[in-house]
């Protein structure tokens, strides 16, 4: 089709890989991977209130990001996470602001807001009046701390392809998988659809606003959705989507039980670990026994599947070393090894400048290795053409 | 290897059943063409090969339908997914991943096949179907063409022995339609692949068919060798209508065959005027639509460039060229609810009193002055039942005293609607035929369709050339944009033919569309160098003459 090869054969051209002219070949790293390393980090970020540390945390992400994401449309959204967080960080400082609470007298009073008085049944809070650095300080180290957990799972989101990492789910969950990704995929034509009734409407010169015009647009829309459903469905069907495993209603029944223990025991064990004051039983027990019921489970929901993947991810040396990095990095900041644990969370009450202790430094440098333990992801794939129909459908 | 023994389809809410009887042999390798008009069951048909008739769609099936010996009875769609593989009439509703290679592997990812033969099948269908550039690609930034490809792609990999084709070339242009048969002869040639193909657009298939299934209509089916069939059938693509009216035996199916079998009528007919193909128009006729200047742009990339357009009174003016040339762009500006970045339109009797912006109007008086009809038509619609939408259309286009309500619109269009049929259930013309009422109940004088032989077949494109020269006759001005040619050649007065947002070519149909070899109709390009565009034509110059056709 010399059409088409001639507009394209620009795509196909090697792209500028960030390790171009490297030993290793660009490859996509293993999802999982990447939610390992970032979620990891998440965890050790969740111990330490120390902005030097936080920051570094922050540099260490920036980095990873600029060298090993790719141009795809869902690997250019750090900057979105980057806004939520300043947003987390500005409201809780805000907060903290103007409703003055854990003021001491021994606080240095920056400013005052006017006070407004609360009714009597309303005694527990107060708006407004003095706002101590204390206070701010330790609302923006909070707010930071959050903020860099966001941006984590910001981080897992922009290196690993969302849908590649939903592929990755057990047999068992693949219909959970099918459903979200033709949910994304249907999604951006129900929002064609609205705009190509919505023009339709001044045709007719129909209500632009109120109850009527809503129904003149959305009847239209949603029976046009039904209708391609239907047929997203009959193709499925032709397709060989959901061809008889060996599943019984038994062997459903039971996975459902196990899914449902095994999630209530993670839940109750994370809670437990990250919850200093929790019984020691509910922490590391618990999450165990709710991990093996749920893998119990999938396995068992996966046994009725027959399906297979196409080009499926490998795990090699290269994921091994990104997600230990990113684990290694946490247990060191969980262990108090080499380092006094109360540098972690230096002091407000009084005021001292934090210290950067050097082992938790070093930790979360280590996670920051996975910027050139991974491989250089694949060159990127630009259309050279733009589409022709939608052009004319917009 | 599909064998139909003594089927018959009944669904719930008919009385009379879709198919009857039907006794029905396809042999391995064959590409079977499946004729009829819109409704007759030509669906029901393909989808019982694989069982989606009547597993998915319900309603009954007696009799019993094989395909390479497996019972549908016993098998519902998935589990034929290794034997039958189906592509519908827009490649989008089947996507279920996004990107080109993704796609090729799903159906195989279902039949679990080992990883390695999966890798080996994507890359052997890539080349096959000429998609290997695109592999990376996201679907929706596809052309047409290349979408539909990638769905024959998507099912070809499972490697199934018969492929079924419902219209896969009605939401796509000339081209793109083109490249996707030339894909499917390839299959049928190169792979021995048995194919089941229904479509519209006869003149673009039938020279490769082995044999077509016709569906008269009363629930029967007549197979055969496609030059015995269509000596009866009652649908059949120009070229064969030209060999029935000539007497040409055996009937030619193909361009080439008919031109060597016209060569002496050619010189026969050399000398004789053909009669206009449709009446001459008065030369006064008033200026109802002055354009200039025209530009529409969306984020920047021009989608129309200063385009100017005058429209006359009583003229059919069709409006061509490929997608995304800026037809629908120019249409959707003339009526001012497109956007529009420059220009001016300008619409009313050049010399009457005072001519109107569409744009700088109310919505409601924009309707008065210019009725489009768009690409989905059933954009408009949203009441329960056709009485209401008509109510509707009556009480939003506050005619004066002497409007014409929209019901007797619609009985003039297409007669015999009843009043409480939904419009979901109307038939493609008939939906075009309601909306185009609803259009019309506000009087325009300028009226603009797009796309309104999208899905159409045969008869329901006769139906529509009637409507539209009626509303010629009543002094009104038209343009149709469309790529059926063999449409144009009939009912269009004049041709506007755009590329890439311009206008390349502006004049008489006879001149433009004659004067490009790939443009013309089938007609025309048998009897070059003679000016004929219609089988009509040449009928009635051969009773006028009254000659012997076959001397």
């Amino acid at each position: 089709m010399p059409r088409t090869s001639a507009a394209t054969a620009r795509s196909s051209a090697p792209g500028l890989a960030p390790d171009a002219g490297g030993r290793r070949l660009p490859r996509t790293l293993h999802p999982v991977a990447w939610w390992i390393w970032a979620l990891a980090l998440a965890t050790a970020v969740s111990r330490t209130n120390n902005p030097l540390l936080l920051f570094l945390v922050l540099a260490v992400l920036g980095y990873v990001i600029t060298v090993r994401r790719t141009e795809a449309p869902w690997a250019r959204g750090f900057k979105y996470y980057l806004y939520l967080a300043l947003t987390v960080v500005a409201i809780r400082v805000v907060f903290r602001a103007v409703f003055a609470t854990g003021i001491t007298p021994h606080d240095h009073f920056i400013f005052s807001l006017p006070h407004l008085p609360t009714p009597d049944w309303y005694a527990g809070i107060k708006i407004g009046g003095p706002v101590s650095l204390e206070a701010l300080l330790s609302a923006a180290t909070d707010g930071l701390r959050l903020a860099c957990m966001l941006c984590c799972i910001g981080a897992a989101n922009t290196l690993a392809n969302p849908k590649r990492a939903l592929r990755v789910l057990p047999g068992a969950l693949y219909e959970l998988g099918v459903a979200v990704t033709v949910s994304i995929s249907v999604a951006p034509q129900l929002v064609q659809s609205v705009q190509r009734v919505h023009r339709a409407r001044r045709l007719r010169a129909g209500r632009s606003q109120g109850l009527r015009a809503l129904r003149g647009i959305i009847v239209p829309v949603l029976e046009d959705a039904l209708e391609r459903s239907l047929r997203l469905a009959a193709a499925m069907d032709s397709r060989g989507y959901g061809r008889a495993g060996t599943a019984t209603r038994r062997s459903r029944r039971a996975t459902g039980a196990l899914m449902l223990l095994g999630m209530c025991g993670l839940c109750a064990g994370a809670y437990g670990l990250l919850d200093a004051t929790a019984p020691a039983l509910l922490g590391f027990p618990a999450l165990v026994l709710g991990g093996l019921l749920c893998v119990a489970g999938l396995r068992l929901g996966g046994r009725r599947i027959t399906r297979t993947t196409y080009r499926p991810d490998p795990w090699r040396a290269a994921e091994w070393a990104v997600a230990g990095c990113g684990v290694l990095s946490a247990v060191l900041l969980f262990s108090n090894a080499g380092f006094n644990a109360a540098e972690l969370n230096p002091s407000i009450y009084p005021l001292s400048w934090p210290t950067l202790p050097l082992v938790p430094a070093a930790a979360i440098l280590l996670a920051g290795t996975a910027g050139f333990l991974a491989p250089p992801p694949s060159a990127p794939v630009r259309p050279s053409v733009p589409a022709q129909r939608t052009e004319e459908s917009t | 290897m599909i064998t139909f023994d003594q089927v018959t389809v009944q669904y719930e809410d008919t009385a009379e059943p879709v198919l009857r009887d039907v006794n029905l042999t396809v042999e391995e390798g064959e590409l079977c063409l499946v004729v009829g008009h819109t409704g007759v069951g030509k669906s029901t048909l393909l989808g019982a090969v694989n069982g989606l008739v009547p597993h998915f769609t319900g309603g009954t099936l007696y009799g019993r339908v094989t395909v390479d010996g497996r019972d549908t009875a016993e098998h519902p769609p998935r589990e034929l997914a290794d034997v039958v593989g189906v592509v519908g009439q827009d490649p989008l509703d089947g996507f279920v991943t996004d990107t080109v290679e993704e796609e090729l592997a799903y159906a195989m990812e279902q039949l679990a096949v080992a990883p390695a033969t999966m890798r080996k099948r994507v890359e052997e269908t890539l080349d096959l179907l000429g998609l290997a550039d695109l592999r990376h690609r996201a679907l929706h930034e596809l052309s047409g063409g290349q979408q539909q490809r990638v769905a024959i792609g998507s099912v070809l990999t499972a490697h199934p022995r018969v492929l079924v084709l419902d219209e896969p070339t009605s939401a796509l242009d000339p081209t793109a339609a083109e490249e996707v048969l030339a894909a499917v002869t390839r299959l049928v040639h190169d792979l021995g692949v048995t194919v089941l193909l229904a479509e519209h657009r006869l003149e673009r298939v039938v020279q490769y068919a082995d044999r077509v299934i016709h569906l008269p209509g009363d629930g029967r089916v007549v197979s055969g060798p496609p030059a015995e069939v269509f000596r009866t059938s009652s649908i059949a693509p120009p070229v064969v209508d030209l060999g029935r009216i000539a007497g040409w035996s055996p009937l030619p199916l193909s361009i080439r065959d008919a031109r060597r079998a016209a060569a002496p009528l050619r010189t026969r007919l050399d000398g004789v005027v053909p009669p206009p193909v449709r009446t001459a128009l008065p030369a006064d006729r008033p200026r109802l639509l002055s354009a200039r200047g025209i530009t529409v742009t969306y984020q920047g990339v021009p989608a129309v460039r200063e385009v100017a357009l005058d429209l006359r009174g009583g003229e059919i003016t069709a409006l061509m060229g490929r997608n995304g040339s800026g037809k629908s762009s120019l249409l959707w500006a003339l009526q001012g609810s497109g956007p529009r970045k420059a220009g001016s339109v300008s619409v009313g009797e050049s010399d009457g009193p005072g001519t109107r912006d569409p744009r700088k109007v109310s919505a409601t008086e924009a309707r008065r002055l210019v009725g489009l009809v768009p690409q989905t038509p059933t954009d408009l619609l949203y009441l329960e039942s056709v009485k209401q939408e008509l109510d509707q259309a009556d009480s939003e286009s506050a005619v004066q005293a002497d409007g014409i309500p929209a019901r007797t619109l619609l009985d003039r269009l297409a007669p015999g609607i009843p009043d409480t049929t939904h419009p979901r259930d109307l038939s493609e013309g008939q939906k075009l035929a309601l909306v185009l009422a609803i259009q019309l109940a506000a009087a325009p004088r300028v009226v603009l369709l797009d796309e309104p032989t999208r899905g159409l077949d045969y008869r329901a494109k006769g139906e529509l050339i009637g409507i539209v020269d009626g509303l010629a006759a009543e002094g009104r001005t038209v343009v149709i944009s469309t790529h059926d040619v063999e449409f144009v050649a009939r009912a269009a007065d004049r041709v506007v033919v755009m590329a890439e947002g311009d206008v390349v070519a502006d004049g008489p149909t006879t001149e433009v569309i004659v004067a490009s070899p790939v443009f013309a109709p089938q007609t025309a390009k048998v009897l070059a160098p003679l000016p004929y565009l219609t089988v009509d034509q040449l009928a009635s110059v051969l009773d006028a003459h009254g000659t012997d056709p076959s001397a």
